[in-house]
């Protein structure tokens, strides 16, 4: 079965997006949590 | 002083790490079929790939020690970080990307790469699903590598830059 991984530009934009993700994660619950 | 050279042994072991892990992915597994195809891919399965996966695994472990330490000693405490906790959420993230990394070189990677280069005896059908798993442990790795590094240099900022 095929993935996004099986592709350079695949796994580039998977990365991409999973970094936005990961930084609304920190800054909308990790970081307000904190304050 | 301990410091210092704590961080730099991390940074400089991080760059040979991910410096072999953009090789495998984006320079060996593009040219291996072509290699294959003209019959010149004995070189790099015999001598090139695994004097890179020597160097790639040791540094991937050399790294997590060394930035475990750092952030110990440093007072963000691997508690902090792990839990993600205050300022220590940012490294904390970067943290846990590279913990899952780590063990997806030691516990994914090598043991495959190992069937695949016949360093371990394994039969055609075993070698080739050994292979699928490397390859694709190896590009989540390259995925992965994006927010990490991300989250590292975030978290290495955050103390005193803003987020947003």
């Amino acid at each position: 079965m095929k993935t996004p991984l099986d592709s350079i530009a695949g796994t580039i934009i998977t990365g991409l997006i999973l970094t936005v993700i990961l930084y609304f994660f920190l800054v909308n619950f990790l970081v307000k949590t904190a304050a | 002083m301990e410091l210092i050279i704590v961080r730099w042994l991390h940074i400089l072991a991080g760059i040979i790490w991910i410096g072999l892990l953009y090789y495998f992915n984006f320079v060996q597994a593009v040219a291996m079929p072509k290699a294959k195809a003209d019959n010149t891919a004995a070189g790099i399965t015999k001598h090139i790939a695994p004097l890179a996966l020597l160097w790639f695994r040791w540094a991937a472990l050399v790294t997590w020690i060394m930035g475990a330490y750092y952030l110990e000693r440093s007072g963000v405490g691997i508690g902090n970080a792990f839990l993600l906790k205050g300022p220590a959420a940012a490294i904390g993230i970067g943290a846990w990307l590279g913990t899952i990394m780590l063990f997806n070189v030691w516990v994914l990677i090598w043991p495959n790469q190992k069937k695949v280069l016949g360093i371990v005896p394994a039969d055609d059908a075993a070698k080739a699903k050994a292979a699928r798993v490397a390859f694709l442990a190896s590009r989540t790795n390259t995925m992965l590598s994006l927010p990490m590094l991300f989250f590292m240099i975030t978290g290495s900022a955050a103390h005193g830059l803003p987020l947003m």
